[in-house]
């Protein structure tokens, strides 16, 4: 009795059309018996579409029990590696699935679901998606894999954003009319990093079911479960206790404070309000703002002029970026419940992304007012800050999504050349600084 | 496999019940789940993945994103000697599980509908029926769909308002209650050992 429903279930499955489940893979699922029951249950989502079969699914599902039951050691087992054939093979049910769903059923939303996987897409997806798409649909132990964690902590605390954040503070150093002291550059540069990353990890912690539910954000490690929300709490405070007292001991105290804020104001405003109300792009943008003010007060102590000028530098500079950026992601944005201008107030969110863009032209000649840098500076940011300026002012008038996205990729090249701009044209004090900071600038045209 | 088991295995395949219990472990079958597994407004049947782990496995198991709700099942292992403290972590997962599967599957499902009814009328107010002659759906362009997603937003504040509130609190107490199991376990080893040491 118990070889019948086997057969049953995979001669139901060799009834499937070839061209979704290729031949080889038939084979190795018939000649594998551990690997039936995932190709079952691929099966049984398959037939849960058609209410008409209601009955044959509750019967697979019976005598899928009985099969898996009966013979001793089919239990699922954890698999560290990825199986391939199986992954495919729901891949392949997608398509299938995809298909029965042609009829006009009210589905959940489609950007969510993968793209079918047919041989042509196969060699066009790079190779970490796809292994990150087949990992995702595995079911796995809910247990730390100390190989990965360095990738999972990099993951938690978005390495690359910090690394910005990293990188904008100590131009904020560099921009200081001080000597460059290496010591406290490090600190400075270190505890803002470890700042960053808690601020992130509390973001991640927060969002995880809105996170689940958005393509971008889909594959973080709160979402797929590969630590626990303690452990992602525990990583933040680890970073984040070490991080604000090494700014207040190691660099200063108005350094410390300011890392301190800037990790309360991302994680208690910002995180929550982007559910509440358009103010926190706003807010955002503060936090933006704050790393090179950090920069600045770790080199000379205080909070001057010059550190307010580079610190508006980014503030203003948000708004071209995240408006850009939001404006292609409404949908997703709408059903996730995030309450952004691009969706709620879509006319603001050009006119401040334009506003702000020129803005930036008006802050780049405050430098020599501000005696921040020389007067070329303003000469010589024109260029891009014209240019962004200009893809802003295409984005207010069209609004559609390729001015969008022209706007967003301008914004992230035009961040550090306006910052090494910056950093050529500042005020000399020390002319050795500039020469190790930025060693391969051109001499300036005059 | 004693009788009892396969029968609320039967059970269970028999009726779709959206988690899911390991077979092999002891469970109370979780019955205070089973009232909220069939919320009547649901027009689809919530879709779990049956699946069993090995008996040996001392750890929760997580799953592949739902297709309702994008929110990842897990399967709870409940160890031999339980503590109420434990217990009751668990059962608070379980809940804050459930009611977030059910608040997603009903928001994207709500979404989907009044979109598709959306563009149904722009599409009729236009004149245009909603397949073109090649068959495909007809797609309204970006800023039509933006007058709905407003919408959406704008009529969903309050009820998008109370959900942020009971997440951050399940969420906090749900870490909370993880702490200090996880002070429980240590000190249960670290008296555990003391007194292996002292015998």
């Amino acid at each position: 009795m118990y070889k019948t429903p086997c057969s049953r279930l995979t001669g139901v499955w060799k009834c499937l059309p070839h061209g979704l489940v290729g031949v080889n893979v038939q084979q190795k699922l018939i000649a594998n018996a551990s690997r039936s029951h995932m190709s079952a249950r691929s099966l049984i989502q398959l037939c849960r579409k058609n209410q008409a079969e209601w009955f044959t699914f509750q019967h697979l599902c019976f005598l899928k029990r009985q099969y898996v039951k009966s013979s001793g050691g089919l239990c699922q087992r954890a698999r560290p590696k990825q199986e391939p054939v199986a992954s495919a093979l729901d891949d392949r049910d997608d398509s299938v699935v995809r298909q029965v769903q042609k009829i006009p059923a009210l589905k959940p939303e489609p950007g969510i679901v993968e793209p079918p996987c047919d041989s042509k897409n196969i060699q066009v997806e790079p190779e970490a998606t796809k292994a990150a798409r087949l990992e995702a649909r595995q079911w796995k132990e809910l247990r730390v894999e100390y190989n990965d964690l360095p990738g999972i902590y990099a993951r938690l605390s978005k390495i690359k954003l910090t690394a910005l954040v990293v990188t904008t503070a100590a131009a904020g150093y560099a921009m200081a009319p001080v000597p460059f002291d290496l010591v406290t550059f490090l600190m400075a540069s270190v505890g803002t990093g470890l700042s960053s990353c808690t601020a992130n990890s509390i973001n991640q912690y927060f969002e995880v079911p809105f996170d689940s539910n958005m393509n971008r954000t889909k594959n973080r490690p709160l979402v797929r479960g590969q630590i626990s929300p303690l452990h992602a709490v525990s990583f933040a405070l680890a970073c984040g206790i070490p991080g604000v007292t090494l700014l207040t001991l190691g660099v200063n105290p108005l350094t410390g404070f300011l890392g301190a804020l800037n990790i309360f104001l991302y994680t208690c405003c910002y995180t929550p309000l982007k559910r509440l109300s358009i103010t926190n792009t706003w807010v955002g943008a503060v936090v933006g703002a704050i790393p090179p003010v950090m920069g600045w007060t770790a080199a000379t102590g205080s909070l001057d002029l010059g550190a307010l000028l580079l610190g508006g530098f980014l503030f203003s500079w948000q708004f071209p970026h995240f408006n850009a950026l939001s404006w292609n992601l409404r949908e997703d944005y709408s059903r996730g419940g995030y309450r952004m201008m691009s969706v709620t107030h879509p006319g603001l969110c050009k006119r401040v992304a334009l506003r702000h863009s020129v803005g930036l032209i008006g802050l780049s000649a405050l430098g020599p007012v501000l005696d921040v840098t020389t007067w070329t500076f303003p000469l010589v940011s024109l260029p891009i800050n014209l240019y962004i300026s200009f893809l802003a002012f295409r984005f207010y008038r069209h609004g559609d999504r390729q001015n969008a996205r022209k706007l967003f990729f301008c914004s992230l090249w035009h961040l550090p050349m306006l910052l090494l701009l910056a950093l050529t044209c500042k005020k000399s004090r020390v002319s050795q600084d500039e020469a190790a900071v930025a060693p391969s600038t051109p001499s300036l045209p005059l | 496999m004693n009788v009892r088991t396969f029968n609320c295995l039967l059970f269970r395949s028999l009726r779709p019940c959206y988690t899911h219990a390991p077979a092999l472990l002891r469970s109370p079958c979780r019955g205070h789940r089973q009232s909220t597994s069939q919320p009547p407004k649901h027009a689809k049947q919530t879709e779990r993945s049956e699946f069993s782990p090995a008996a040996s496995s001392k750890y929760d198991w997580i799953g592949p994103p739902d297709r309702l709700s994008n929110l990842r099942p897990i399967i709870y292992h409940i160890p031999e000697n339980e503590t109420p403290l434990e217990r009751k972590l668990r059962h608070l997962r379980q809940e804050t599980e459930d009611w977030n599967h059910e608040f997603w599957t009903n928001q994207n499902f709500t979404f989907s509908k009044e979109k598709e009814e959306y563009m149904r009328l722009q599409l009729a107010a236009k004149g245009l029926s909603e397949r073109d002659d090649d068959g495909r759906k007809r797609n309204l362009s970006s800023e039509e769909m933006a007058v709905f997603y407003k919408h959406f937003l704008d009529k969903n504040i309050t009820r998008h308002a109370s959900y942020n509130r009971e997440w951050y609190r399940r969420n906090f107490t749900i870490t909370l209650l993880m702490a200090r199991v996880a002070l429980q376990n240590t000190w249960r080893t670290l008296t555990g050992r003391e007194k292996g040491k002292t015998t």
